[in-house]
């Protein structure tokens, strides 16, 4: 069987990538790519959508329609298209600061209406773009541009809030094992209802891995690769045993209508009334 | 028919397919419309999480192909303004209705004012150009949202109705036609092969025909600094010439876009100018001194922006006086200045949530010595 590449997808007259070297997006890229062709999507039927950031770059390397919008409504723009096209695919691209921080309240509620798009979340921990400052994510203590000293309050966990708010489909993977994140993006492409989110956990060498001297690029995505727990194994581990780490797999896999679906059956409600 | 629903009823008329929104009071009606009767054509109304989300949803359902919309009041507006500037920038053909209460802040969150005549221009970031339309009965809330959608379309831009308190929660008749007579229009739809569209590639009228997502011609919209084609160029030439091309294709238009009523003008000596609720008591306080033997007149502007001073200009020629009575400290009475010579603008301005009776305006020029 050949293997599929996903490059018709790959917009390669733009090539290099915009991002700084070491930066795991590119890995990301290829697990999208692949992905989308594994999964039967088409340029034509395909929107991407992003807000701002290193990774809301993504979406000039593409050859589907694209949305290039504002910083945190990638989901909201997104939910647009989807309700005014149901027969859409609609992929939001977005970061930690992007979809967790300035556009957390989006994430929740388009996990609780199960807006029928698939998010990928690429989490590095900080604002790239802007020169390294904290994030929604960035661990307690951590140095970055704006926490000098240490960074005072504790980050979340995204993949948890997520499947907490409702989403049908949450897995987290990393870029240490692109094999695992390309069958996690798959599935949810493959889930044709609700919200499925994808975070990719990703390294910054350019700010955060300079501000916390966790070495080059290659000992980072070492230490990412060593600092991960599969989700079946942290069911039977103690809680001090995660303390620090990172817990892969996918964290909800379940049925739902999605809001698509739902209000169809509200369209067909309503008729029936102004037909009386 | 109350104010709010007639918009609401333009919304449809004018081929409306998308709503979202966030409840606020005095525009919450609109919604509750929304919600109703969009899911029965086909259409879809969606309460978002807040104002911002609002509006990107309504600009992502536009490029997606639906004529979409949102309605809230002056503090739900400032939450979306950074988001109407990137309609701006992606040419989102979108509508959005205030209908304006009092503000600062909070303000009082139920009553009439006219407080966000500069927001609507002003409100987003940056220079750009902005159409506003403002209905003075309920007969206009339908028409003019008709036309904003209208005007939305054929500029590929965010169009304001920008209401009030009073408009949108009066009862009045209002007439409907027969949609075959409700005129409409639509967006340019991008007829080149497939492979040479450019997203951005503009006609003579300096707008970009459409092809929305999902279709076989790739679309890419971006609110960054963009070249013909939707992909980045940051080049201070190309973002001169698309800036400048954003303003042009409205501002260019001015004349067709500026829509107006005159009442008693001919002769005028005592021009009343005014918008919205305050354009009633206007015309009242010049029917009760043209009985008093004065030669007053009333214009009043539907569109608000781009701001017709053209119309003020002609107007104003025979005019001795102008007096400007309006629901704000004298936002349009500044933008009228800027249009007249040698002649005194008066204000007449009431911010405290009640409607200015035709009375305030005859009595203030009473005391400025115009009643004799």
């Amino acid at each position: 069987m050949t293997r599929k590449t996903g490059e018709m997808f790959l917009k390669r007259e733009l090539l290099p990538f915009f991002w700084c070297s070491g930066c795991g997006n590119g890995i990301i890229m290829g697990c999208i790519f692949r992905a989308m062709e594994e999964s039967g999507l088409s340029r034509e039927n395909t929107v991407v959508v992003t807000g701002i950031g290193c990774w809301g770059k993504a979406d000039d390397y593409f050859t589907t329609h694209a949305f290039h919008g504002t910083h945190g409504r990638a989901l909201a723009v997104a939910t647009g298209i989807k309700s005014a096209n149901p027969s859409l695919d609609v992929i939001a691209l977005v970061g930690d600061g992007d979809g967790a921080t300035i556009g957390g309240n989006h994430l929740i509620h388009a996990a609780r209406r199960n807006a029928d798009i698939t998010v990928i979340m690429s989490n590095n921990n900080n604002y790239g773009m802007t020169g390294g400052q904290y994030s929604g994510t960035t661990p307690f203590g951590a140095i970055t541009s704006t926490s000098r000293y240490g960074h005072a309050e504790d980050e979340f966990d995204v993949s948890e809030l997520v499947k907490t708010a409702g989403a049908g489909y949450v897995a987290k993977g990393t870029i240490a094992n692109p094999l695992q994140l390309q069958k996690f993006i798959e599935k949810a492409f493959q889930k044709r209802n609700g919200f499925r989110f994808v975070e990719a956990m990703n390294i910054c060498p350019t700010y955060y891995g300079k501000n916390n001297k966790t070495g080059n690029a290659p000992e980072m995505i070492e230490k990412l690769r060593k600092n991960t727990v599969e989700i079946k194994t942290a069911r039977a581990a103690e809680p001090h045993e995660l303390k620090g780490k990172i817990i892969v797999g996918e964290y909800a896999d379940k049925e739902v209508d999605g809001f698509i679906k739902r209000y169809k059956e509200i369209q067909k409600k309503a008729s029936v009334v102004s037909r009386k | 028919m109350e104010g709010n629903i007639a918009i609401g009823e333009g919304a449809i008329a004018a081929g409306a397919k998308f709503y979202a929104g966030y409840p606020i009071t005095p525009s919450s009606e609109i919604a509750e419309h929304a919600s109703v009767s969009l899911p029965k054509i086909g259409g879809t109304y969606i309460q978002m999480e807040d104002e911002i989300g609002s509006i990107a949803a309504v600009i992502g359902a536009s490029m997606a192909g639906a004529k979409a919309y949102t309605a809230t009041s002056g503090p739900g507006v400032s939450l979306m303004n950074e988001n109407i500037g990137l309609a701006c920038m992606v040419e989102a053909p979108c509508v959005i209705i205030n209908v304006q209460r009092v503000g600062p802040s909070t303000g009082l969150a139920t009553k009439p004012a006219q407080g966000d005549f500069l927001q609507a221009r002003w409100g987003a970031h940056g220079d750009h150009a902005i159409i506003a339309l403002a209905p003075a009965s309920v007969q206009e809330c339908f028409d003019l949202t008709v036309k904003a959608f209208n005007f939305a379309e054929r500029f590929r831009a965010p169009v304001f109705v920008l209401s009030d308190g009073i408009i949108g929660k009066m009862h009045e008749t209002v007439f409907i036609p027969d949609c075959e007579e409700i005129k409409i229009e639509n967006r340019k739809p991008a007829t080149c092969e497939p492979r040479e569209f450019k997203s951005y590639e503009y006609d003579d009228d300096l707008v970009p025909p459409f092809a929305p997502f999902g279709g076989i011609r790739i679309s890419k919209a971006n609110g960054s600094g963009h070249g013909l084609d939707g992909y980045p160029d940051n080049s201070p030439e190309n973002y001169d010439l698309l800036a400048r091309r954003l303003v042009d294709k409205i501002e260019n238009c001015k004349e067709e876009i500026c829509l107006h009523k005159a009442y008693y003008c001919e002769d005028a000596e005592i021009l009343i100018i005014a918008y919205g609720s305050s354009a009633r008591s206007g015309l009242a306080a010049a029917e009760l001194a043209r009985r008093e033997g004065l030669k007053a007149g009333l214009l009043q502007l539907q569109t608000l922006w781009p701001f017709p001073g053209h119309l003020v200009g002609k107007y104003s020629e025979k005019a001795e006086k102008i007096i400007v009575p309006e629901l704000s400290l004298g936002q349009l009475k500044s933008e009228i200045e800027k249009h007249v010579n040698n002649i005194p603008v008066i204000g007449v301005n009431r911010i405290n949530g009640l409607s200015l009776p035709p009375g305030e305006i005859i009595k203030a020029l009473c005391c400025r010595g115009i009643c004799g």
